[in-house]
């Protein structure tokens, strides 16, 4: 008998270097499929054991059908071993969990304006590739990402070579400071959003940190924007992701089983202890 | 109804044990009840209530989930064995048979706890009706009847023995086994035990706390925004005792220890009292006492019965009446609540 807490196996087949402090990594199940479908935004447990469990996004889009993604910050215990891996390491899975962006329901025919900084791209990328994939599903799309440098980047090797070639999507690029070898723009995002002044036809989904989400939601207010049009992912500390071990409790929801993914109208109606 | 004599418990004990593993209160060697493994002799303790709560049974302080063994950069995993063996609980009260419907609801649903829900499988709950119910019991607040205690089988102690009624099939097939030891009686028999169970908790001193202030999602904000969350945390030393003893709490953490011979993912009760409870390398959602005493209780009136139609995540055990160290404690909490939106 099988039990929702504990994992099955995987091995990290894939490593890439994205930024000084991000890796993305490659996971498959040990006969070498993937290890489980899911819906752009949600989450999956990994673990080494001895060193820990985390819940991290699934970066990776549904529609690969060979592995999964994740691309991890180094910022803590686990995080840090995870960094020190070579290919060829098993880890422990479980997931996927939680809602996930509702790609098929609320977000289908719709423009979306993904926003996005630093690495909160790493749950967006999975949303962004599954409607490049789907892209007759959906209207116009605008990314607008930003991080501190222009090695700060996650992904940036995608964005160059698939992203901005495509012509698929209409991608804004920003970083806080001047830097020798970057002539895009320079800047923090909510006051680029506001120059950028984008339609108020847009679905936003916006992901990252803290400060980030805080003025960019303000200047989107200001801009016309609804509480009811704007996504964002939630994180809090998770040792379960199942709804049943109590630190992600907000209000009566849980963000590992009822998120990690709201709208602003929800979530002005939960206490903000996030 | 089925009855035995006083002095003819132990052949209960005797009958029950002699099939499976039976646990009934008595006094340890600190002088407190606690659950015990029965042994032939063994005295049922005289105290309303065990120190620890029956929880205990189901979701254990401590419990084994999963050995991993890791070799280079090879891992394997063996899933702990789960409870196959039946138990008898014998003397819950009200209180805590009713706590089990509040874990039930967290454990039992999608996706199922099998760790816990085994336990439970196994498990026969024989409640017993409380004899004289104490100053810190308020367990009628939350519509539960110290003198009608749920579980698979009720008892009731009268002045001549201890009667028995099933309440569930396995309660029923509990009590058949027990045929040689217990005579018929009727249900006039513990008439005059519940009467006298009744006239104490109509006087009890805090059966009249304003639960119905209490639960609803419309005010959950308006609550959460309280000032009074300041003043009532003040006091509190984030030492977790009252989330130990609770019936209903039920937070955990799961932690991996390197025993040397592999690796154990072990599951142990946890904290919401605790700042290392919600702590990230990213940041702290509740980073003073404040906001930690409020999550437990906003989620014992607010956020449990939000999500399970009404009911409240407590049971009025008064546990945590009895063990803070400086006396904070969930009546505290509503009557200070409730006092405070009368005066705005």
């Amino acid at each position: 008998m099988q039990d929702a807490l504990v994992p099955m196996l995987a091995v990290v087949t894939d490593i890439r270097r994205d930024t000084p402090d991000v890796k993305t990594f490659r996971v498959v199940s040990p006969d070498g499929k993937k290890p489980f479908e899911h819906i752009p935004g949600q989450c999956a447990m990994l673990s080494m054991p001895g060193i820990g469990e985390a819940l991290f996004s699934i970066t990776s889009s549904p529609t690969n059908e060979e592995y999964l993604e994740f691309s991890i910050k180094k910022c803590g215990c686990v995080t840090t071993w995870i960094h020190n891996i070579e290919p060829g390491q098993m880890v422990t899975l479980r997931g996927p969990y939680g809602n996930g962006f509702p790609v098929e329901s609320d977000l289908k025919g719709k423009d979306l304006l993904f926003i996005a900084g630093g690495i909160g791209l790493a749950p967006l990328r999975s949303v962004i590739n599954y409607c490049r994939d789907k892209r007759s599903e959906y209207g116009k799309i605008t990314v607008v990402y930003g991080a501190r440098s222009k090695d700060d980047l996650v992904d940036y090797n995608e964005i160059l070579s698939e992203w901005l070639p495509g012509g698929d999507l209409d991608v804004q690029l920003t970083i806080d400071r001047e830097q020798e070898g970057w002539d895009g723009h320079v800047g923090f995002i909510p006051s680029f959003v506001k120059e950028l002044d984008p339609s108020l036809d847009y679905t936003v989904l916006m992901c990252g940190p803290p400060v980030m989400i805080k003025f960019t939601l303000q200047g989107l207010k200001e801009l016309g924007f609804k509480d009811e049009q704007i996504y964002t992912t939630l994180e809090m500390r998770m040792k379960c992701g199942i709804g049943k071990c109590g630190r992600c409790n907000l209000g009566d929801k849980y963000i590992c089983k009822d998120g990690p993914v709201f709208r602003f109208d929800q979530l002005s109606e939960l206490p903000d202890e996030y | 109804m089925k009855m035995i004599q006083k002095a003819e418990l132990f052949r209960l004990f005797d009958a029950v044990s002699a099939n499976e593993k039976l646990y009934i209160p008595a006094d340890n060697t600190a002088g407190k009840a606690e659950y015990s493994v029965y042994k032939d002799g063994m005295q049922l303790s005289s105290q309303l209530n065990t120190v620890r709560s029956a929880k205990d049974f189901f979701f254990p302080q401590t419990e084994n989930m999963a050995d991993f063994q890791v070799s280079g950069k090879n891992i394997s995993v063996e899933i702990a064995p789960r409870m196959d063996e039946d138990f008898t609980i014998f003397g819950v009260r009200a209180c805590d048979a009713k706590s089990f419907a509040v874990l039930d609801n967290v454990f039992l649903g999608d996706p199922v706890d099998t760790f816990y829900q085994q336990r439970r499988l196994h498990a026969t709950v024989v409640t017993m009706a409380c004899g004289r119910p104490e100053e810190t019991c308020f367990c009628t607040v939350f519509g539960i009847d110290p003198a009608n205690p749920m579980g698979d089988v009720s008892c009731w102690e009268t002045a001549e023995g201890y009667c028995f009624a099933a309440n569930t099939e396995k309660g029923e097939k509990w009590l058949a086994k027990l045929d040689g030891v217990l005579f018929e009686t009727d249900e006039s028999t513990v008439i005059a035990t519940k009467e006298k169970i009744h006239a104490i908790t109509e006087r009890l001193p805090l059966g009249n706390l304003p639960i119905e202030k209490f639960g609803n999602g419309d005010e959950m904000m308006e609550y959460f925004g309280r000032p009074e969350w300041k003043e009532l945390s003040r006091a509190c030393l984030g030492c977790g005792t009252c989330t130990f003893v609770c019936p209903t709490c039920q937070c955990f953490d799961i932690r991996d220890f390197d025993t040397g011979h592999g690796v154990k993912r072990t599951r142990c009760w946890d904290s919401c009292m605790y700042s290392d409870f919600t702590a990230m390398s990213a940041g702290q959602p509740r980073p003073t006492q404040v906001e930690r005493f409020r999550q437990r209780f906003m989620h014992k009136l607010f956020y449990y019965p939000m999500k399970n139609e009404g009911l409240f995540g407590c049971v009025g055990c008064g546990r945590c009446l009895q063990k803070c160290p400086v006396s904070l404690n969930i009546a505290k909490v509503m009557n200070a609540l409730s006092k405070g939106k009368e005066e705005n």
